[in-house]
């Protein structure tokens, strides 16, 4: 059984703004693809959502700016830790995230260990 | 009368005395109780019963231990060598039967019965026995064993507890977080033993579920180990206990939860339920424990069945992520199934391939099934029922067959 990290990417600019029903179905949504990757026996740890808005970005030279790092208007809103057999597992449980239901996308990294320096 | 007096006094008497002698005495203690229960057989058949049975069996249980202290040749070299609070006057030493004696005595005991290096089933078995005094017969009927297999487990867990030199002995207060966690487990599974039992003795079943609870009270009655999760296994215990009389129908067949007549389910303890749950909450603690009593909350009130199982099945996906668990599984796809109907369930079901040896993953799948697709439902009904063990597990499952 090998390690992954789902990285959750998403972009800003949304105008979506969710009536208190919507957020239900979201967050709904969230924990049962979450419990259902965990009634698997493949969650390593829920991991952590991230906060956009407060963030700060250090970068070389101690230049301090606003919000998260971003390349284009791409950012990171969480990571979680699953195990599966082999990447193509870990692609399968990913397909089932919420994220993908809008504009996000969710990259699977092999986790880095002590014999997979991949 | 004897009987009942056995259930209630053979556990606190061998407890108080082991605890005294130390562990590696257990056989020794037992005897010892054993003998009080035959003599007062005997005496009481002869003379009649004692105006205060349960003084008398204590005196002379007393007298037998202290008997034993001075006139067992062997046994009084080995315990004046190294008794467990070995002090000058040991061979003139009391025998406390104060009941806050027998409580501490009990509380040591759990944590010792406890100990890591016991399995968790040899733990239960010790517990059902040296604790809350069940005979040999009662418990491997309960858990649906052979005698000689309860009594397999027991030698070798009392054993263990010799080899590893486990004291009767609170645990420091550094350890007690994880040992307490190790003695919820083991009085968790005793509950469900009584709770889930296939037996058809429903008194003893209740019996198993009452005992649990009663040792767990004492947890929470000891300051330094009433701690949330304590009082949220309570909570647990009381809303599932409060269902003990309703599932179970005149004649001992199980009654499932859909089909019970909820004025039998007992307000008493689910109110009791409730205030235990209030005293787990609010102190930062979120074990699995809350999430099975908030589970179990949403079971014991009545409520809009869409609500009800749409917090049932968000609790044990919060469960889930919390800590993995084959039965947290097939319940959360149960779950699924009420807030989501069958055809999703079934995906999910189907998604749980580790369980495929799991007799209940069989059994929901045929549930799932019925009316979909009938015959995949006896398909799976017949693989469940190859994985039954008890007839009365079997007998659960042949009604459920969906007909040809």
């Amino acid at each position: 059984m090998k390690e992954f990290a789902l990285i959750f990417r998403t972009s800003t600019d949304n105008d979506f703004q969710p009536t208190p029903a919507q957020m239900q179905e979201v967050l709904a949504s969230w924990t049962n693809w979450m419990g259902g990757i965990a009634a698997k026996d493949r969650l390593v740890s829920s991991g952590s959502r991230m906060g956009i808005s407060g963030s700060k970005t250090v970068s070389p030279g101690n230049v301090i700016t606003d919000g998260p790092y971003t390349e284009i208007k791409e950012f990171i809103n969480g990571v979680m830790y699953i195990r599966a057999e082999d990447i193509d597992e870990a692609v399968e449980l990913a397909k089932g995230c919420p994220m993908l239901q809008g504009r996000g996308k969710v990259e699977i990294r092999p986790l880095v260990t002590s014999d997979n320096f991949s | 009368m004897i009987q009942e007096l056995y259930r209630k006094e053979y556990g606190r008497m061998v407890t108080v005395l082991c605890s005294r002698f130390g562990i590696a005495y257990i056989d020794e203690a037992e005897d010892i109780v054993s003998d009080t229960f035959l003599s007062a057989a005997e005496t009481w058949g002869l003379n009649g019963v004692p105006s205060n049975p349960v003084a008398w069996l204590y005196a002379v249980a007393r007298n037998n231990a202290l008997n034993y202290l001075k006139h067992g040749k062997v046994f009084h070299q080995r315990v004046k060598k190294d008794l467990v609070h070995g002090s000058e006057r040991s061979v003139e030493m009391d025998i406390d039967l104060s009941d806050q004696n027998i409580t501490d005595s009990q509380l040591r005991m759990l944590f010792a019965i406890c100990h890591p290096s016991i399995p968790a089933e040899a733990q239960v078995s010790l517990a059902l026995r040296v604790l809350c005094g069940f005979t040999i017969d009662e418990i491997a009927q309960a858990l649906l064993t052979s005698k000689s297999n309860i009594n397999k487990r027991l030698f070798r867990a009392k054993d263990k507890l010799r080899t590893e030199g486990v004291e009767i002995a609170f645990p420091h207060e550094g350890e007690i977080s994880t040992r307490l966690d190790t003695v919820l487990m083991c009085l968790y599974l005793l509950f469900n033993e009584g709770y889930f039992s296939a037996s058809p003795d429903k008194v003893l079943r209740k019996d198993f579920c009452l005992e649990s609870m009663r040792l767990t009270w004492l947890l929470a009655g000891h300051p330094p180990t009433a701690l949330p999760r304590v009082y949220a296994l309570l909570a647990l215990m009381c809303f599932q206990a409060s269902r003990l009389d309703a599932r179970v129908s005149d004649s001992g067949d199980l009654v499932l939860y859909e089909d019970q007549d909820i004025s039998r389910w007992d307000q008493e303890l689910i109110d009791r339920g409730s205030r235990f749950f209030v005293q787990a909450s609010g102190r930062g603690e979120v074990s699995k424990y809350h999430m099975e009593a908030a589970i179990a909350w949403w079971h014991a009130h009545p409520a809009g069945e869409q609500e009800k199982w749409e917090n049932i099945l968000r609790l044990y996906n919060q469960l889930l992520i919390l800590e993995y668990s084959p039965m947290a599984a097939l319940n959360r796809a149960y779950a699924f199934f009420r807030v989501y109907g069958k055809e999703k369930a079934i995906a999910e079901a189907e998604g749980l391939q580790q369980l495929s040896g799991n007799l209940f993953y069989h059994s929901l799948l045929g549930e799932l099934y019925t009316g979909v697709d009938d015959n995949k439902a006896r398909q799976h009904f017949t693989k469940a029922l190859n994985l039954a063990g008890s007839p009365a597990e079997r007998a659960v499952l042949e009604k459920k067959f969906p007909s040809q």
